[in-house]
């Protein structure tokens, strides 16, 4: 049996719980492909996402990390996108200024109704990351297998 | 300031006091007239005084305090965060013609120090004469200066009560040169330079002690169950992320004091985070000074609906 060396991105999106984790649930139910290496991470709401929560995710070796939320204008909490945004904004402008490529850090807007661009956001991105390679910068060694 | 403090104006004042060493006075309470004989102002008072006001502003009666231009904008980013009572302050707005790095006055090859003329605020602030074991020495005043002197906010006070002394104009470079010239690296450059910077650092949690804006009652970093609360447990990636993040703590009300970077002990450029910020904003939200005044929206506690998509650029 050959070992598989092909590099598979280890991907951590944080998706809001109202509309992007409804999306994730619809690709799934209407039987859409998305990479396995995908994990979601449930949050209620793309706002509640801490600039520490992605410095982690790198630090447990992740490669790319995405924050899926619900269109501008359509927050279940009314505002709550809108704020992430300025935030995400920001720190992914710091990431790259640090030296962790712009591409490796993406904000999507999903809806509940949207399972089709929910999948094609997350094949998109992880081709986008595999071209990039694995992240070696930023990662604590000791989570690296 | 002494008449004040005798006729019962104001019950201490806040300043500088003469240190061991000719030139690291220390920021200090006065509170009688006969201690303020040990008051000192001079080119090497860089210390930022507005912070001491949050402790003040909670004790009886006025505080005097002298600011100079770039404090006054820390007081006023204070007294909209609601951290320090502007009734409690008698606020002396004093000169500055630029405040001085004695590590920049080593750097030029000065040992042995043993006193220092030239740095005093009613002199011309041109040359700085400096006697050492090894004879006389001198240095230009602005070869010597702090590096956010070269990229001063201005003359003008934010907020006083009184003016005092005359300021210089010390700006003669541009304030985000530096932020540009990383940003026009290539990401492995980015990287090292930043890992190269950020190693050095020795948790000393001195930077964020001086800030103005991280004057927070309960710190995410003071925390036992997080690693980054001590250097012995510090790994790669936390250095990182602890600038990171107090940086991200200060975006939008960071002022650009400079502190960070005077009393960093190993000389870490720590204010390059911080402008990255600052330009950041400029670029996408507009022209934004933290601390110019109190009405101003904070523009991380506010938001249009047409802002920019991350990665977007206008």
């Amino acid at each position: 049996m050959s070992m598989n060396t092909e590099f598979k991105p280890k991907i951590v999106a944080f998706c809001c719980n109202w509309c992007s984790y409804a999306g994730a649930d619809l690709a799934g139910s209407s039987r859409l492909a998305y990479p396995a290496d995908v994990k979601i991470i449930r949050v209620p709401c793309s706002c509640r996402v801490n600039p520490m929560f992605i410095l982690r995710a790198f630090e447990k070796g992740a490669d790319g990390v995405i924050i899926c939320g619900c269109h501008p204008g359509d927050c279940h909490y009314s505002t709550g996108n809108y704020y992430a945004r300025r935030r995400m904004t920001l720190l992914f402008s710091m990431l790259d200024y640090m030296g962790i490529e712009r591409g490796r850090t993406r904000v999507e807007w999903v809806s509940a109704a949207e399972g089709v661009k929910f999948s094609n956001t997350m094949n998109e991105f992880v081709d986008a990351v595999r071209t990039l390679g694995p992240n070696k910068r930023l990662g604590d060694l000791r989570c690296k297998d | 300031m002494k008449e004040l403090l005798q006729d019962g104006t104001v019950n201490r004042v806040l300043g500088w006091k003469k240190g061991d060493l000719p030139y690291n006075p220390e920021p200090a309470f006065f509170k009688s007239a006969e201690e303020l004989d040990e008051f000192i102002y001079d080119g090497f008072c860089g210390a930022n005084l507005s912070k001491y006001m949050i402790a003040a502003s909670a004790l009886e009666g006025k505080t005097l305090v002298l600011l100079k231009p770039c404090d006054s904008y820390s007081f006023v980013q204070l007294m909209k965060e609601h951290r320090v009572d502007r009734e409690k302050a008698y606020i002396i707005g004093v000169g500055c013609k630029g405040k001085l790095d004695i590590e920049r006055i080593k750097a030029e090859g000065v040992k042995g120090i043993e006193s220092i003329s030239g740095a005093e605020i009613d002199g011309d602030c041109s040359t700085l004469k400096i006697g050492t074991i090894y004879g006389e020495k001198e240095v230009a005043y602005k070869d010597a200066m702090l590096e956010r002197c070269h990229v001063c906010k201005g003359k003008e006070h934010r907020i006083y009560d009184e003016l005092m002394l005359e300021s210089a104009d010390t700006l003669d470079s541009g304030r985000f040169e530096a932020v540009e010239a990383i940003e026009n690296m290539t990401p492995e450059q980015k990287f090292a330079f930043f890992k190269n910077e950020l190693s050095k650092c020795i948790r000393c949690n001195a930077c964020r002690n001086v800030c103005p804006a991280c004057s927070c009652r309960k710190c995410v970093f003071d925390s036992t169950k997080f690693d980054s609360a001590q250097k012995a447990n510090v790994d790669e990636f936390e250095e990182k992320m602890f600038h990171i993040i107090r940086a991200f703590h200060v975006a939008g009300r960071c002022t650009d004091c400079g502190e960070c970077s005077r009393v960093c002990p190993q000389g870490i450029p720590l204010h390059l985070f911080n402008r990255k910020f600052i330009k950041d904003i400029n670029e996408y939200y507009g022209e934004y000074q933290a601390g110019n005044n109190v009405e101003d929206e904070t523009p991380l506690t506010d938001f249009t609906f047409d802002d920019l998509e991350p990665g977007e650029r206008r």
